[in-house]
């Protein structure tokens, strides 16, 4: 009997097998990845003018919620975060402290040249790129950057997600 | 009425207070001595034919080695009801930079004389609330005077300091590949 | 009575809500010191946004420190612009051709319409209802495609220039707009429908937020939040700039100053504001759309690639800026969210010396405590949505 089933595996791509009818083999990262990269969750935090480009791309015409991507209120309950916006100095410590309370995994998209690396505002009391002090995962540049770039970033780090191995064994 | 003519009308009431009138592009400027800037600004207020009734700006200018007195507090006044405007400006020096507060007047210039301290330094005497708005508190400094680089002096701010340092202890728990 | 009182000890409670918070429009912060669900003290904290603009554009020349305007007041940035070129041009003493003029009251018109959506949007959203968010923000990405097609930026626009605006308009442009001033109507009749009769967002705004005529002048508000309370004062109809005395509009003027009026009073400027557009398509004259005043507007850019001298003339405009004549003006546009000014101070160099902004935002932040103390925590909400700030510009 067992032996039977083993012949009819299909192999559907890389990795992936479907045993007829309905069971499919498969690895846990595989499986994991394409669980957390089909419903990221992003933290409403709009900082500056990058915030209205992301408004933008939640709500009519760009649909956000069609990649399973829908804009959540607390940390608690984000997947990432959308630094969209100049970070200033006296902002940094709640961005940090946002940054804190979201669980892992966590991911972190610098949105527009300000978050990227302080763009335009090379001043007194600008944070010159937020990956000073925060782990950013992809780059979007723009000033601002339009609602295709954001989707494109949000697509880039869904591939990057699918890429990451064994990133479910250490829970902290 | 015409600028010039307000500028005439300060000038009659106060005559000792006025130093200079000028005017370019059709606007007048009235330099004043900063003591009895709170009555000038009342009696503006108060007074039918000119009824300031709407400050619509208070801000500082910081003329350092341009100008005998170092700062200059300049408020913009328009008239709704007479539709007309002026501006004051109220010299003030760098070894006592204080000047009485017009809150008492006109209550949008509680912000406005808390950003001109915060930027130049100028302490406004009967605020009911003063402190700064827009850096943080323990902010060394005041940024928009001349002296201060664009770029912000070599001293960082210990609030953002504490923020990297933070992020550098954080950092071993971050996940790594 | 007496006896519950006794019993139990009541106390106050300090909340904070923001900077990050999704109903604060940005990084704003309020502490509320409450007493049950009544705020009793409300002190509203900015800063978290200051980026420090004025002190860049004393570093700039008057040209560049044009897309500085544009993150002044991130969502009407095309009003930002023609505040500034205003502000510089009766500075520098130049003449703006008609057609310019007719096209940047156009754009600036064009602008407050978006602005206005996303305030509607999120202000009715803020409050609960979701749908108006979705039509509004539909509505606003026809005006960026148009504005696309105008310059070529959705957000960030800088187009006007000193001395006129960077380019003609074509036809296509035309027509495409004047088949939106067309179907705008109809669109905000639909807006109305779902909000201005509503109960609960009647039982929301009605009454709440209340600040009366006189208060609202001394405290130096503007705009929608001015008239709401039913002060005519607009800068576009005391001191008429661009093409403003030439075209038909009315000012909107609420009763009460409450949430609800000055509702009524922005969905009214939003309908006058089509009104403008599409008088400025009909009326568009022909000509230049750049002044004549060599010493001051940069050389057309094909003469730049041909000849010399021009070459040599944009040199110098770029990197040592024009000779200004000395001296100071104050300049006032209205914006969206109402009055906003420019006081350049010159030194005679390329440069300002000073460049101060006076942000009607940060007058209306200023605001808030009045607004909301004695009233609910639920209403403090209905205030922010209600004063229509954005922080860019209340920062700088």
């Amino acid at each position: 009997m067992l032996m039977d089933t083993a012949v009819n595996l299909v192999e559907v791509e890389k990795g992936t097998m479907i045993l007829p009818p309905n069971i499919i083999i498969t690895s846990m990262d595989r499986l994991i990845n394409w669980g957390r990269s089909s419903s990221l969750w992003p933290m409403t935090f709009g900082l500056a003018c990058c915030a209205i480009e992301m408004m933008t791309t939640g709500s009519s015409h760009y649909d956000l919620d069609r990649m399973g991507i829908i804009f959540r209120g607390s940390p608690r309950q984000a997947d990432f975060m959308i630094v969209a916006g100049t970070v200033t100095k006296k902002m940094s410590g709640i961005v940090r402290r946002v940054y804190d309370q979201m669980p892992e995994p966590r991911y972190v998209v610098a949105m527009g040249s300000c978050a990227c690396s302080g763009g335009i505002f090379n001043t007194y009391s600008t944070v010159q790129g937020c990956d000073s002090f925060l782990p950013v995962d992809v780059y979007i540049p723009g000033c601002p950057p339009r609602p295709e770039a954001l989707l494109e970033g949000i697509i880039k780090l869904q591939k990057k997600i699918k890429g990451e191995h064994f990133r479910w064994s250490r829970w902290r | 009425m015409e600028p010039l003519q307000i500028a005439d009308k300060i000038k009659e009431k106060f005559p000792d207070e006025v130093l200079n009138v000028k005017e370019f592009r059709g606007q007048a400027s009235v330099i004043l001595k900063k003591d009895r800037i709170l009555e000038i600004c009342r009696h503006l207020h108060d007074d039918p034919d000119l009824y300031f009734d709407y400050l619509v700006d208070v801000c500082g200018v910081d003329y350092a080695g341009k100008k005998e007195k170092r700062f200059e507090v300049v408020y913009h006044l328009y008239s709704i009801k007479h539709r007309h405007s002026v501006r004051l400006k109220a010299e003030v020096s760098e070894s006592a930079p204080e000047i009485d507060s017009v809150t008492a007047v006109w209550d949008g210039a509680n912000w406005h004389e808390r950003e001109c301290y915060d930027m130049f330094g100028i302490i406004f005497s009967g605020h009911p609330d003063f402190r700064r708005i827009l850096m943080p508190e323990d902010w060394e400094g005041h940024p928009l005077r001349k002296d201060y680089p664009v770029k912000g002096t070599e001293k960082e701010w210990p609030g953002f300091k504490a923020v990297l340092n933070r992020a550098k202890r954080f950092k071993e728990f971050e996940w790594q590949e | 009575m007496e006896q519950i009182e006794k019993t139990f000890e009541t106390r106050e409670l300090t909340i904070n809500i923001g900077p990050q918070h999704p109903a604060t429009h940005g990084v704003l912060r309020l502490v509320l010191t409450l007493d049950g669900e009544t705020v009793i003290k409300c002190t509203p904290h900015v800063g978290y946004l200051h980026r420090g603009i004025e002190k860049l554009g004393e570093n700039r020349t008057y040209f560049s420190a044009l897309p500085l305007t544009d993150r002044l007041d991130y969502i009407s940035s095309m009003n930002n612009n023609v505040g500034y070129v205003n502000a510089v041009e009766k500075l520098f003493g130049i003449e703006v051709p008609e057609r310019a003029k007719f096209i940047r009251t156009m754009a600036a018109e064009m602008g407050r319409i978006s602005s206005h959506i996303i305030w509607l949007g999120t202000h009715v959203l803020d409050i609960g209802a979701t749908t108006p968010f979705l039509y509004a923000f539909r509505e606003r990405e026809r005006i960026l495609d148009l504005f696309e097609a105008l310059c070529g930026a959705r957000l960030t626009v800088s187009y006007p220039r000193v001395g006129g605006v960077r380019n003609d308009i074509s036809q296509e442009f035309l027509d495409e707009l004047y088949a939106f001033v067309l179907e705008f109507p109809d669109r905000m009749d639909d807006y109305e429908t779902l909000v201005t009769e509503n109960r609960i967002w009647k039982k929301r705004t009605v009454g709440i937020g209340v600040i009366s005529a006189e208060e609202a002048v001394n405290w130096g508000l503007t705009g929608g939040m001015l008239r709401g309370s039913g002060v005519n004062y607009d800068v576009r109809k005391h001191t008429p700039y661009d093409a403003y005395d030439r075209v038909e509009f009315d000012i909107p003027l609420g009763k009460n100053g409450d949430c609800y009026d000055r509702y009524l009073v922005r969905m009214g400027e939003l309908r006058q504001a089509n009104r403008i557009i599409k008088q400025c398509i009909e009326k568009l004259p022909l000509g230049p759309v750049m002044a004549d005043a060599p010493k001051f507007t940069l050389p057309p850019k094909d003469m730049v690639l041909k000849d010399m001298e021009h070459l040599i003339h944009q040199f110098i405009l770029i990197t040592k800026g024009p000779v200004v004549p000395e001296g100071e003006i104050y300049s006032a546009t209205e914006v969206p969210k109402g009055e906003l000014g420019f006081y350049l101070v010159s030194d005679g160099s390329g440069k300002p010396y000073r460049m101060r902004v006076r942000a009607p935002s940060f007058v209306h932040a200023s605001v808030l405590p009045k607004l909301c103390e004695g009233g609910l925590v639920a209403d403090v909400i209905a205030n922010i949505g209600s004063i229509d700030i954005v922080l860019g510009e209340c920062d700088r």
